[in-house]
């Protein structure tokens, strides 16, 4: 038998939902596959949050719709919630209870007996490294170990689709792959995951399909690269042999890609855009034209590379103001849901 | 500091390494077990309330020292003036102030409901797919517990200083169960303030302007025929003397069925008004 889902596991469209003064959500529309990661990538303040409590059944929406496997998120809530689960931004387990017992309170609030309950933290709190914490109270965890715990509760019943509200924020770099291998293994398994982040390379490195989302709504959507490629440009990176010939590179770059070139800091780099920009050759085309006319110009380069834009970049283009955190939603809600 | 031990402890640091095969196991679907049935959902977030009892003890405060301060206090306080010695008016007064002291922790259900939902834990309580209502169900009855345990301090504290019900054990044991189902009813109040205001410190604080005059204005010190006729007309109209006349008339070995019937009455209609609105806000939010 597979409870697994292929198709959309979240449809949704012209979400929108206030919170006094505040548009959280100003007409949202998203389409997420099953069976992969999907990004919700924007920075704080951009309706991230305020759309994960709508899909996960905790807000309602003032207007438009939502469907999470065909259930209306409103009228269906309860049927939305035998297939989700949520880890929030904020510790989703009763911290004054130790790791054992928020798993055993969890295992039968999903209807496991006793001892199935039990069986279950205990495999849990081991595959996600928590055996020797498992006594100990949830307040005194690290940052780390509580984020694993959030999660090891949210996949006590194998869920269809997992929210995760920014489950790297404030993390340390070691951490935080220690939840991208979690978040791995947990989609290699069949759940859906929808992953809200205001990082970049994360959206980058764990998400199939990648949603931009800036002051309540989607402002662009695809695949990492399709949305890199939709800015239209990659970007040359080049190290010349002789510091002394960099100003004729500059000039050649000039006149072969009649775009700005830029000087690195290091005296033998030179970067330059190439691609889109109205001309009809695509980067790579460019980049090796370019690199001809350079070995015609009898400029030695040691090292050369075309890379696609970051995804910084690709924000500051859609948006035409960089990913920077804005005020934070969860705190506007509390504030305007009272 | 390492991301993977706890600051508390001086363990060495262990790196966790996500091992693929015990993702895997853990990660395996298996079958879904039926939902639990409302009262075994309910029950489980009693047990919950029960071990925060244990890992938080000096929550246990306000129902242990606050009831005995009381006692002691209007006793000593009220005995000499209002009755020939502290020893004769306790016989009137002690099932008063028993409830008085529970009514007034019943606020801390509001309060408790406030925390939880400011740390975000009740997210995830809402998130599953249960009987809604059991997660406030099961916190009140975490905290009829408590009201179990104040009103038994306070009755050994009465016995001590010399309170003898006419009603015996029975009595007793039928004053404070008339108290424990009005308390049960009258917190639904306090999980819908607990739901609507914005801090635990604006719980307490609406708690106590209803509290106050609720318990005060009513017959717990005083014989209210010595009171102004406005006044009277106050108390006779409030819940908690109804509830004082029907413990006091339990404890001492009679019934009040008048006084009874009122308070079926509030406690039913404290549940259901209450209780609508805690679960209308509830789903709402």
């Amino acid at each position: 038998m597979s409870r697994r889902t292929t198709g959309l596991a979240i449809e949704a469209e012209g979400l929108t939902r206030s919170f006094g003064e505040t548009r959280a959500l100003a007409g949202l529309d998203l389409q997420v596959p099953a069976g992969a990661v999907y990004g919700l990538l924007g920075p704080n303040g951009a309706g991230k949050t305020t759309a994960v409590r709508v899909l996960a059944t905790l807000l309602r929406p003032d207007g438009g719709q939502a469907r999470v496997f065909g259930h209306d998120v409103v009228s269906e809530a309860d049927a939305v919630r035998s297939r989700v689960s949520l880890t929030g931004q904020y510790a989703s387990v009763d911290e004054d209870l130790t790791g054992t017992e928020n798993l055993i309170l969890l295992g039968r609030l999903l209807g496991l007996p006793k001892s199935a309950a039990r069986q279950r933290a205990e495999q849990l709190l081991a595959a996600f490294g928590l055996t020797e914490a498992a006594g100990r109270q949830v307040k005194k965890y690290s940052g780390g170990m509580r984020r694993r715990i959030d999660i090891a509760a949210s996949i006590l019943n194998t869920p269809d689709l997992l929210f995760l509200d920014e489950p790297t924020t404030g993390l340390d770099p070691r951490s935080r792959n220690q939840v991208w291998e979690i978040i791995r293994a947990v989609v290699s398994h069949g759940t859906t995951v929808l992953l809200t982040t205001q990082y970049l390379d994360e959206a980058d490195k764990l998400a199939s399909r990648i949603a931009v989302v800036d002051h309540g709504r989607v402002i662009a959507e695809g695949t990492p690269g399709e949305l890199k490629s939709s800015v239209g440009s990659g970007t040359v990176h080049l190290r010349l042999r002789d510091a002394d010939q960099r100003p004729e590179a500059e000039r050649v770059l000039q006149a072969t890609l009649s775009v700005p070139v830029q000087l690195e800091a290091d005296p033998v780099a030179i970067t330059a855009r190439v691609g889109g920009d109205g001309t009809e050759l695509d980067a790579s085309a460019q980049a090796a034209r370019a690199l001809g006319e350079l070995s015609r110009a009898g400029i030695v380069v040691d090292d050369f590379s075309l890379g696609q834009p970051s995804l910084d970049e690709v924000f500051l283009a859609l948006t035409d103001h960089p990913a920077v955190p804005a005020t934070d939603e969860r705190d506007d809600e509390l504030e305007a849901a009272r | 500091m390492s991301s993977d031990t706890a600051t508390s402890t001086g363990r060495a640091p262990t790196v966790f390494v996500p091992s693929s095969e015990a993702l895997a196991t853990v990660l395996a679907p298996g079958a879904r077990p039926p939902r639990p049935s409302p009262l075994s959902a309910s029950l489980t977030f009693s047990w919950r309330a029960l071990l925060k009892i244990k890992h938080v003890p000096e929550q246990l405060f306000d129902v242990t020292a606050f009831p005995i301060i009381m006692v002691l206090m209007f006793t000593y306080l009220f005995g000499g003036a209002l009755a020939d010695s502290p020893r004769d008016y306790l016989q009137f007064f002690l099932p008063g102030i028993m409830v008085t002291s529970v009514v007034m922790i019943t606020m801390y259900t509001g309060v408790g409901l406030n925390t939880d939902i400011e740390k975000g834990v009740f997210d995830r309580f809402r998130t599953l797919p249960v009987w809604r209502p059991a997660a406030l169900v099961g916190m009140i009855v975490g905290d009829v517990l408590r009201y179990i345990l104040a009103a038994l301090v306070i009755l050994t504290v009465g016995l001590v200083l010399g309170f003898r019900p006419d009603g015996g054990v029975l009595g007793v044991l039928a004053g404070i169960g008339l108290l424990v189902v009005f308390s049960f009813a009258f917190s639904w109040v306090w999980t819908f303030f607990g739901l609507i205001l914005r801090s635990e410190k604006s719980v307490m604080g609406v708690s106590m302007m209803v509290l106050f005059p609720l318990t005060f204005l009513s017959n717990v010190f005083v014989d209210p025929s010595t009171m102004p006729g406005w006044l009277q007309a106050f108390v006779k109209a409030n819940p908690i003397t109804h509830l004082v006349s029907s413990v006091r008339a339990a404890m001492a070995g009679t019934t009040d069925a008048s006084a009874m019937m009122w308070i079926v009455l509030w406690s039913a209609a404290f549940i259901v008004v209450f209780g609508t609105l805690t679960m209308y806000r509830y789903n709402r939010r």
